[in-house]
């Protein structure tokens, strides 16, 4: 277990460092910083002195190691528009997109896998049926559409709910939070559930199919043999059977959602990271944006290393030296 | 009083083509203590008696008419919830495959505790008592600290043991067990059925043992339903009618029996079939192969020695580690040597895990030994590195595999599977002359023309294999190495394709390595036998003299293991031994 630990933990860095020559090239091959950052009137002369006092005439693997030296420690330098330090920006922007993403995995996997579970369990049902059909419409519709539907339909139809922004927001320490104040939810609403119905939909049919599967098993026929109840056996025996193989797709997935969230953010004036990450490209604000894939490769890395831990967890084979059967 | 009956029913599965009946209008009966067997090919339908019993069926398959008695009330027409209270608490079952019947991610305990705390209602103290009782009870040493264990920690048998335990949480009247020591080992097989017999005689539980397997049949039950074709052939005594049978099925269905007693030239085959397919007597075997002869500028040694293996290893790394120290190792063949003669059957015979198809593997080259070497036509090809001289002797060398359904590629039509060998080794000079080769070898193996365009799912088991033995030739090879070639299939296929073998080793002069588990198999197909076990050859004789006169004890052991098909001496042994694989488990802890 520890060497599995130490082996993961190890491929994790490597992916990183490679993620971060990437965000590192954005600064070489994106146009060129100084001309970003100086205007039309300075001379060649500056523009010289300029690259050398921020080492910009180093060699490329000096530099790297600086940016890597740095961004190990969260200093990803100044962004180009807003003058201020990338990380600031960044410890603004956060609090609005993590509530926002999380809630949504939240919704993803809390009504998803139960969904998955009764539509498996009730295969032919009328509602089940109905499951299947507007899971498909979920699947196929995109989400900026499902958005600007949204808003259509309950901001400017039935007036029900806000169409853009966080609502009021209350801040603890650097966090600053929607979910205390009663128009900070309402403003949640329908962002986190035009984000999370992708997931949703996909982790449903997901939990069906390996549900249907496992179902038809042996140690399942077996249970039931044994006079145990559907409940027991669908959820005691079934349901963690079931969600092993589903646990890597869905950390995946939740890795996804902070992706997608830039297009949600965009539809909803979302006060995120997504919308810095977009305005940051239209104005090729690159310490920004190579500071947000950084972050985004993080979290990826993250949520996997977990759902490998997690895995190891729940399935005893893997943890518990299986050498006995050889006998 | 009866313990169950069932009055002529009829199951069926409804389909878009109308129904399929399954079983039809059968009546069978179980006293308590008495064992039922119920015996059949695949697809008589005899699974689906058992599983329409315990209100099993699996979906849309459902009891068209007639009645299922349990005691005196009638069980066919309860409610769901009813038909679950039934279940486990006074119907139990077992099923064939210990390695998938228990739930991976729970202990045993667990399952166990479930159970009994569900029929019982001990609560969890007593439960636990109850559960450690039980597995005392079907043979698991240590049962304290083996109860806390996963399923995968168990060897096959010991898990085997484990699910007639949780069968008898609810401490049942009716156990049904559906093949449940066909996955097994022979001497773990004998241990189970022992445990079984033992377990219905103590608490006059009645059984029925669903099998395909008369030997298992001739073992342990009392009487014994015949079923063919979902109809029930013949019922009555197990020496009655193993001994006399009347109906003309079950009469050549036991004559296709390989004997352990006595070796015979051919199988009978069962004729009741029908669609039996008659040996191709008028196959004029010089124009096999558009009449070209084979390649015999390859010569045997001058003793005839086709195939040497000298002190042959393999071994496989079974945990990996940073430090060499700790990296584990299985030696899965150790120092095996062998010499093979022209136009022999040289049989491997070994209990699963005792390394023969290892060393089939290592003579094909599908692995490379560990250390040792493989003389094949002289020459030592294990260590030929240069790959067109080395598939100059592959051609003379091919194998047949297991399992008829994994190994024919589905995606492909039969022509091209048979094909594939000719092509690979650029036999044919044209795409018309392969098509006759193929054609030819179908017809050498005895199957019709029609078979060509078709897909393999087309076929039943005996077919594919017959299929898998026309591309192994389809190579002319000298040398064919059949790994369990029949122990996928029903007695009667069985029959046909060790004829088949038999037929094409006269005719094609060939030589065989023939590996099996099956003792009585072996005796009927084989010149010289070699016995293994845990990697090693143990005995290495002419065949007769091994069933007659063995020498080590593991051969006599294995022979003792084999189920007698002597129906006037049968005697029933109700002494559990100690289970063998008890140690082997405890010792790798």
């Amino acid at each position: 277990m520890f060497s599995f630990l130490v082996k993961r933990l190890l491929q994790s860095i490597v992916v990183l460092i490679a993620v971060a020559l990437i965000a590192f090239s954005l600064f070489k091959f994106v146009g060129d910083p100084i001309n970003n950052m100086v205007g039309q009137d300075t001379t060649l002369d500056e523009r010289e002195a300029l690259r050398e006092r921020l080492g910009l005439n180093d060699p490329f693997p000096i530099q790297f190691y600086h940016f890597i030296t740095d961004a190990a420690v969260g200093d990803f330098g100044i962004s180009y528009r807003h003058k201020i330090p990338v990380s600031d920006l960044i410890a603004e922007r956060a609090p609005a997109t993590l509530e926002l993403s999380i809630i949504s995995a939240l919704l993803a996997v809390f009504i998803g896998i139960p969904m998955g579970v009764y539509t498996a369990i009730h295969r032919s049902g009328f509602i089940s049926r109905s499951f299947m059909t507007l899971s498909l419409v979920g699947i196929s519709l995109p989400t900026f559409l499902i958005g600007i539907l949204f808003i259509f339909l309950f901001g400017v139809i039935l007036r029900w709910l806000p169409t853009f922004g966080r609502g009021e927001v209350v801040a603890i320490g650097w966090w600053t939070t929607g979910l205390l104040t009663w128009s900070g939810i309402k403003s949640l609403i329908l962002p986190s559930i035009t984000l999370a119905l992708f997931q949703m939909t996909l982790i449903m049919r997901l939990v069906r199919t390996e549900m249907l599967e496992v179902l038809c098993t042996d140690y399942i026929k077996f249970a039931r043999a044994r006079g145990l109840k559907e409940n027991a056996v669908n959820f005691g025996h079934a349901l963690k059977n079931t969600l092993i193989p589903v646990i890597t797709i869905i950390g995946l997935q939740l890795g996804l959602v902070m992706a997608f969230a830039i297009i949600t953010e965009t539809v909803f004036q979302w006060p995120g990271m997504g919308m810095l990450f977009i305005q940051s490209i239209e104005e090729v604000d690159v310490p920004v944006m190579a500071a947000y894939l950084m972050m985004i490769s993080l979290i990826f890395v993250g949520i996997n290393l977990l759902v490998d831990i997690l895995y190891a967890y729940v399935d005893p084979r893997l943890t518990i030296d299986g050498g006995s059967k050889h006998g | 009083m009866t313990l169950l009956a069932t009055k002529n029913i009829c199951i069926g599965f409804p389909s878009r083509h109308g129904m399929f009946v399954a079983v039809n209008d059968l009546s069978i009966s179980v006293e308590p203590g008495e064992i039922l067997g119920i015996v059949g090919e695949s697809g008589a339908g005899k699974s689906t008696v058992g599983n329409a019993i315990i209100s099993l069926l699996q979906p849309p398959g459902k009891v068209i008419s007639g009645e299922v008695w349990f005691k005196d009330q009638r069980i066919d027409n309860l409610s769901t919830e009813q038909k679950r209270r039934l279940r486990g608490k006074k119907i139990g079952m077992i099923f064939q495959d210990p390695q998938t019947s228990l739930d991976p991610l729970k202990t045993i305990k667990q399952q166990l505790v479930e159970t009994i705390d569900l029929h019982l209602r001990l609560g969890r103290k007593g439960s636990e008592q109850r559960a450690i009782e039980l597995l005392e009870q079907v043979g698991i040493p240590d049962p304290k600290l083996r109860m806390l264990h996963y399923p995968h920690q168990f060897s096959g048998g010991m898990r085997q043991r484990v699910v007639i335990a949780l069968a008898l949480c609810g401490e049942p009247e009716l156990i049904i067990a559906d093949e449940p020591t066909t996955a097994l080992d022979v001497s773990v097989q004998k241990q189970i059925l022992d445990l079984m017999r033992k377990l219905c005689i103590e608490k006059n539980v009645g059984m029925i043992l669903v099998t395909h397997d008369m030997g298992v049949i001739a073992e342990v039950t009392d009487r014994v339903a015949v079923m063919y074709n979902s109809k029930l052939m013949e019922i009555g005594d197990t020496q009655q009618i193993l001994g006399n049978p009347q109906h003309p099925y079950t009469q050549s269905l036991i004559s296709a029996i390989p004997r352990p007693d006595k070796r015979i030239e051919r199988f009978p085959l069962v004729t009741y079939i029908e669609d039996v397919i008659e040996p191709q007597d008028d196959f004029d075997l010089s124009s096999h192969w558009l009449g070209q002869s084979r390649d015999f500028s390859m010569q045997v040694d001058d003793d005839g020695t086709i195939l040497q293996v000298q002190d042959l290893c393999m071994r496989f790394q079974i945990s990996n580690s940073m430090f060499k120290s700790k990296r584990l190792y299985l030696d899965a063949v150790k120092q095996v040597n062998f010499s093979i003669k022209e136009g022999e059957t040289f049989g491997i015979v070994g209990e699963s895990g005792s390394g023969k198809s290892t060393i089939a593997r290592m003579v094909t080259g599908l692995y490379q030994p560990y250390s040792g070497s493989v003389h094949f036509l002289g020459k030592e090809i294990s260590a030929i590195n240069h790959t067109p001289e080395v598939l100059a002797y592959r051609r003379q060398m091919q194998m047949v595999f297991q399992d008829p359904f994994s190994s024919l590629n589905g995606r492909m039509r039969v022509m091209d599977i048979v094909a594939e060998p000719i092509m690979f080794h650029k036999l044919a000079t044209s795409r018309e002359e392969s098509q006759q080769i193929v054609l030819d070898l179908l017809k050498l193996v005895g199957m019709s023309d029609d078979a060509y365009a078709k897909y393999p799912h087309q076929f039943s088991g005996g077919q594919r294999q017959r299929i898998s033995i026309a591309r192994a030739l389809a190579t002319r090879p000298r040398f064919l190495i059949c790994d369990e070639p029949t122990s996928a299939l029903d007695v009667s296929v069985q029959a046909q394709i060790l004829n088949l073998l038999k037929d094409l080793q006269q005719e094609l002069n060939l030589t065989m390595m023939f590996i099996s588990h099956d003792l009585p198999v072996i005796r009927q197909m084989c010149d010289r036998v070699a016995v293994m076990q845990h990697g090693q050859i143990l005995e290495l004789t002419e065949t007769e003299q091994l069933f007659t006169d063995p020498q080590h004890s593991y051969s006599k052991h294995l022979l003792s293991l084999m189920p007698k098909l002597d129906m006037l001496t049968k005697r029933r042994q109700t002494t559990v031994q100690q289970p063998m694989d008890t140690q082997l488990s405890a010792n790798s802890f």
